[in-house]
């Protein structure tokens, strides 16, 4: 009987930590990292060397996992993660590969399925991990082609970055060059203590 | 002419495991009723500057890989960089037949606002393989 109860104790008190846990919906920096640690600890893709070695910066859009994916979108340019846009948005983007921001990208019918699907699996509004959950807002721009560098968050986050630093820089030419001042990009670490960008040093605000 | 020819192929043979691939590119070209190819053709056609559709820019082959194969490019938009072309350097270049294709056909579209002919493309890779 006493163990009953006190099972049922520790349901109730689990329950009530994922009710506060979840009913934390503030957009703020503090909650942001706490719930980095969270998503974090039950993220069961990372082995223990990655996460030794990132312990004071943890991945917060989940890395690209699509070897098509990588090799197909990532021979032009940095392969963003899927968790950058929602889906409304990619799909956009691979309906009209062969006119792509300037480029022709077509590709052939299986791959262009094989990576429309895991872009989808893994849009923004898809993913756990809470920075990558903030671009699930889209692009906001009235743009033919939608752009992570025109979204709410995007704009937020890069408001206060003169664009002598990016545009004016030989080094990093354009905001859509995220792994110029992210050095971490590719490990899906967009933090500001990571960044530097190159030629001004460091940028934290 | 004739040496030419022989000079590309055996720009083929010195790269070993390549040869087979880039031997049965040439041939499935020759097939269509293309040929014969020359490097010199590829390379003057390399550096031949188009009009893009919007007649903003030209662009060539070099825009992106540049004229000295055997040197890395850069994509001239993204700045992403790009392994050389050359063969004598990159032994990875000409091996998959299908990744060939794709890329004479996006880069060849992007570039002449077209797809690349067989006769062009017989060319461009006797080019590249030209040490």
């Amino acid at each position: 009987m006493k163990k009953t109860i006190s099972i049922i104790a520790i349901a109730i008190l689990s329950i009530a930590s994922i009710g506060a846990v979840m009913s934390s919906s503030e957009w703020s920096e503090r909650e942001d990292e706490e719930r980095y640690e969270k998503e974090y600890e039950s993220d069961d893709h990372e082995d223990g060397s990655f996460r030794g070695a990132w312990l004071e910066s943890r991945e917060d859009v989940r890395l690209v996992e699509n070897e098509t994916y990588q090799t197909e979108c990532g021979g032009c340019h940095f392969a963003y993660q899927p968790g950058l846009l929602p889906g409304k948005d990619w799909e956009s983007i691979m309906d009209s590969l062969v006119e792509h921001y300037g480029d022709d990208a077509s590709l052939d019918e299986l791959q262009a399925t094989e990576i429309r699907g895991y872009l989808l699996n893994n849009a923004a509004e898809r993913a756990r991990l809470s920075r990558a959950r903030a671009f699930s807002a889209g692009s906001a721009s009235g743009d033919i082609l939608p752009r992570i560098t025109t979204t709410r968050y995007f704009r937020r986050e890069h408001s206060e970055i003169p664009a002598r630093v990016v545009r004016g820089n030989a080094e990093v030419g354009s905001f859509s060059n995220c792994q110029a001042c992210h050095r971490t990009a590719d490990a899906g670490i967009y933090n500001e203590h990571q960044v530097l960008i190159p030629g001004f040093g460091k940028w934290d605000d | 002419m004739k040496m030419k020819i022989s000079f590309g192929i055996a720009g083929l043979v010195a790269t070993g495991m390549a040869y087979g691939s880039a031997v049965n590119l040439i041939e499935g070209y020759r097939n269509t009723g293309a040929g014969p190819f020359s490097p010199d053709a590829g390379r003057s056609a390399w550096t031949h500057e188009h009009h893009s559709s919007s007649g903003v820019d030209t662009r060539s082959c070099a825009s992106c890989h540049g004229t000295d194969l055997t040197q890395p490019g850069r994509h001239v938009k993204t700045g992403k960089p790009i392994e050389p072309m050359a063969f004598s350097v990159n032994s990875a270049r000409l091996t998959d037949p299908k990744k060939v294709e794709k890329w004479f056909r996006r880069n060849c579209r992007w570039t002449l606002g077209r797809e690349c002919t067989p006769q062009e493309k017989g060319d461009f890779i006797q080019f590249m393989t030209t040490p």
